[in-house]
This record gives C-alpha cells, sequence and structure tokens, in this order.
C-alpha cells in the first residue's frame, strides 16, 4: 500500500512537471528587449536617487553617530577613572582620619592612665606619710612609755620591798640602799636578758 | 497562465505609456520595485540615523550594524585606501539586498533576476573600476595582466588569458547575481505549482519542500547581495593597489 502510494506520488510529480514545462512557450521574458530600455532608465534615476541621498544625507549622519557615541564612551571611561582615583583618595583620607584618632585616643588614654596613676602614687606616697609619722609618733610615746617605766618599775620594786622587808623584819631600812641593790638587781637582769 | 514559471519575470506597463523620443521609458512593474526598495532603504536607514541615542533603538541598531558591516567588508578587502567608495558600495550592496528580499515577497517582482539590470550594474562597476585603475597607476594598470614569477614561454598566454577574465568579469558578475534570483524563484513557482496540482492528497511533499526552498531562497538572497557586494570590493582592490 505504502509502496503503491509512493509510486503515485512520484508519478504524479513527474507528470505534473511535464505539463509545467509543457506550458512554458514564451521563453525567458528577460530576453525580451522591450522594457530593456525603461528598466535601464528607472535604475540609474531609483540608484543615482539613493546613491546621492545615502552619501549626501544619510550616511553621514550614521557615521556621525558612531563617533560620537565612540567618543561618549571614551569620556565616559576617562570620568569613571578619575572618579576612581578621587575615591580612592578619599578612601585613604578616610583611613588616614581614623588613623590618627585612634592614636588620639590611645593617646588621651595613656594620659589619662598616667595621671590616674600620679594620683595614686600621690594619695599613696602621702598615706605613707601619715603612717610613717603616726608610727614613729608610736614608737617614740613607746619608747618614751618603756624609759619611763623602767624608773617607775624600779621605784615600785624598792618601795614594795622595802614594804616587803619591814614586814619581814618589822623594821625600816634604809630606803637608798634598798634602791640601789634593786637598781643592781635590774642592771643584772638586763645584762642577762641581753646575753640571752 | 499563472502556472507557467517564467510568468512571474514578465515586466509590463504600469501607468500610461512614457516616451522619450522613440524610446519608451514607461513604467513598469520591475520600475515600481526598484523605487519601492529605494524607498524602503531610505526611510529604514533615514529613522535609523535620525535619533542620536548612545544606546541605539532597534532600527538604529540595525542601521549602524549594516554601516559597520559594510565598512569592515571594504577594509578587510580593499584596504584603507577604498574609504571614498564606502557609499557607492553601501548603496549597492542595501539596493540588490533589498531587490533581492522584496522579491521573496509572493506576488512580487524581482528586479535582480533580470539580466539587463545586473548588467548595467555589473557594467557600471566595471567601467568605474577600469578608470579608478587607469587614473591611479596610468598606464602602468596594464601591468595587472601581467602576472609576475611567470616563465617568458608562458607569458603570451597567460596576458591572453587575463585580459579575458578581466573582460568576462561584468558578464560573470552580472549573470551570477541574475541566475541565482531567476533560478531560485522558477523553482519555487514550479514546487508552488505542484503543490495546487498534487492538491490535498499528495501536495504536503512539495509544499514542504516549498517552505524549505523559501528558506534557502532567503540565505540566497542576502548571500547574491554580499557576494555582488565583495566582488566589486574585489575588482576595487586591484584597481587600487596595483600588486598583481
Amino acid at each position: 500500500m505504502l509502496k503503491k502510494i509512493i509510486i503515485f506520488v512520484f508519478v504524479t510529480c513527474f507528470a505534473c512537471f511535464n505539463t509545467v514545462f509543457a506550458a512554458e512557450s514564451g521563453g525567458m521574458p528577460q530576453l525580451n528587449p522591450e522594457f530593456w530600455i525603461s528598466q535601464i532608465f528607472w535604475l540609474i534615476i531609483t540608484f543615482g536617487i539613493l546613491f546621492i541621498v545615502l552619501t549626501k544625507v544619510i550616511l553621514p549622519k550614521i557615521s556621525d553617530n558612531l563617533e560620537t557615541r565612540k567618543s561618549q564612551i571614551l569620556e565616559n571611561i576617562e570620568t569613571a577613572d578619575k572618579q576612581k582615583e578621587e575615591s580612592q583618595k578619599k578612601i585613604d583620607e578616610y583611613e588616614k582620619i581614623i588613623l590618627d584618632s585612634k592614636i588620639k585616643a590611645k593617646n588621651y588614654f595613656n594620659e589619662a592612665r598616667q595621671k590616674i596613676l600620679e594620683d595614686i602614687n600621690k594619695k599613696r606616697n602621702a598615706l605613707e606619710k601619715d603612717l610613717d609619722e603616726e608610727i614613729s609618733s608610736v614608737e617614740n610615746e613607746l619608747s618614751e612609755f618603756r624609759n619611763k617605766s623602767g624608773e617607775k618599775i624600779n621605784k615600785i620594786a624598792a618601795e614594795t620591798s622595802a614594804e616587803l622587808i619591814k614586814e619581814l623584819i618589822g623594821e625600816e631600812v634604809n630606803s637608798s640602799s634598798i634602791a640601789a641593790i634593786v637598781e643592781d638587781q635590774a642592771k643584772l637582769n638586763k645584762e642577762r636578758k641581753d646575753v640571752v | 497562465m499563472a502556472s507557467n514559471p517564467m510568468y512571474q519575470f514578465n515586466v509590463y506597463r504600469i501607468g500610461p505609456e512614457i516616451k522619450l523620443g522613440s524610446v519608451d521609458i514607461s513604467f513598469t512593474n520591475a520600475s515600481l520595485f526598484m523605487v519601492i526598495s529605494s524607498l524602503a532603504i531610505l526611510i529604514i536607514f533615514n529613522l535609523g540615523a535620525k535619533k542620536k541615542t548612545l544606546i541605539p533603538d532597534k532600527l538604529q541598531l540595525l542601521s549602524e550594524l549594516s554601516y559597520t558591516f559594510v565598512a569592515k567588508m571594504i577594509s578587510d578587502t580593499a584596504g584603507s585606501k577604498a574609504k571614498p567608495y564606502f557609499s557607492f558600495i553601501f548603496s549597492l550592496f542595501m539596493f540588490v539586498l533589498f531587490c533581492n528580499m522584496f522579491g521573496m515577497i509572493p506576488y512580487a517582482f524581482t528586479v535582480t533576476s533580470h539580466i539587463i539590470v545586473t548588467f548595467v550594474l555589473a557594467a557600471f562597476i566595471f567601467i568605474g573600476v577600469t578608470i579608478i585603475g587607469f587614473i591611479k597607476h596610468g598606464l602602468g594598470y596594464l601591468k595587472l595582466f601581467v602576472p609576475s614569477g611567470v616563465p617568458m614561454v608562458l607569458l603570451p598566454l597567460i596576458v591572453v588569458i587575463e585580459i579575458i577574465s578581466y573582460l568576462s568579469r561584468p558578464i560573470s558578475l552580472s549573470v551570477r547575481l541574475f541566475a541565482n534570483m531567476m533560478a531560485g524563484h522558477t523553482m519555487m513557482k514550479v514546487f508552488g505549482g505542484f503543490v495546487i496540482s498534487l492538491g490535498i492528497v499528495g501536495g504536503w511533499l512539495p509544499l514542504s519542500f516549498s517552505v524549505a526552498l523559501t528558506g534557502l531562497e532567503i540565505l540566497v538572497a542576502f548571500l547574491q547581495a554580499y557576494v555582488f557586494a565583495i566582488l566589486t570590493c574585489i575588482y576595487l582592490n586591484d584597481a587600487l593597489n596595483l600588486h598583481h
């Protein structure tokens, strides 16, 4: 069936081809010189007008347009470069400012620290001075007291020993001799202590 | 009548008969399509050149791309000396391209499918290039026919061949374009006729072939315009930079 259809198609194609070319009787109209002059005439007129208008009016405009676009693009690239440089400059400035302010802040911090340290030192010194004074005055008082207490002890010892002797013996002893003895004893004690 | 594939190339008078002396220069369908093509080129490129925006719109982009395309074609084949002839080659390329493309519209007339039109264009190019060659190089332009590095024995033969090939340039240039356009359009017409005669049963095969052929013909329309322009550039190159 398929083969039959294909054969039919080819046969009809061939038949049509033959009839189509059989219908051709006049030959090529291109070789008929009846309108040659007219075609040449109109070709010269239309092509001439086309050529003149394109040359004088349209093509200069297009080339102008292309040129201006080229120059404008170049200009834009230039300005872009300039702006890039400017922005780089500004970035540098900004970084410088930030660096400066950082240094300043550090300085302020250091100054404040120095001040506080000085303050602390001053206060500490003053405090230490006060303390030293107080300690020395207390020590003075103590040493004074100690010195005084030694004499007093001796006196008290002499008195108590005189009283004791009076009670024991019932007789009054010369107080000055007692005092001398006590003093000797105290000296001995002291020496002993020193030796120890 | 319409089934004749050559019928589409018939030229007929539109409007009254115009006579210049004894010569018939009536306005024909061929003239109509020349006018339409030229007007289309002028309108499109004028619109494309009108606005001067930094970022082009579609028409502007089209015109600028065509401009750079043709400019690059000329500078690649004929060098920087060919710059004064840019506008002529641009017009030529656009004219042939638009005539070819308008011919692709069904029932339209293809101006470039007539040997007389292409031959006039080619003859004009040939004469122009020859004149430019003689102006630039004087009689030295005849050195074009004497290639360097050819043995003395072969020289007479080579010179004859060179002269024949030079003189056949306008014929080859015009016949190439004309034959391509005529053959393509005839073939499309023939396959279109098959679609009608085979009807709904067998018409699909030639129809699909016709569709493919239309694409091919659009390619050929562009390609032949390009070839026409680039051959003009090559001839111009011979005339401007003589180093054969």
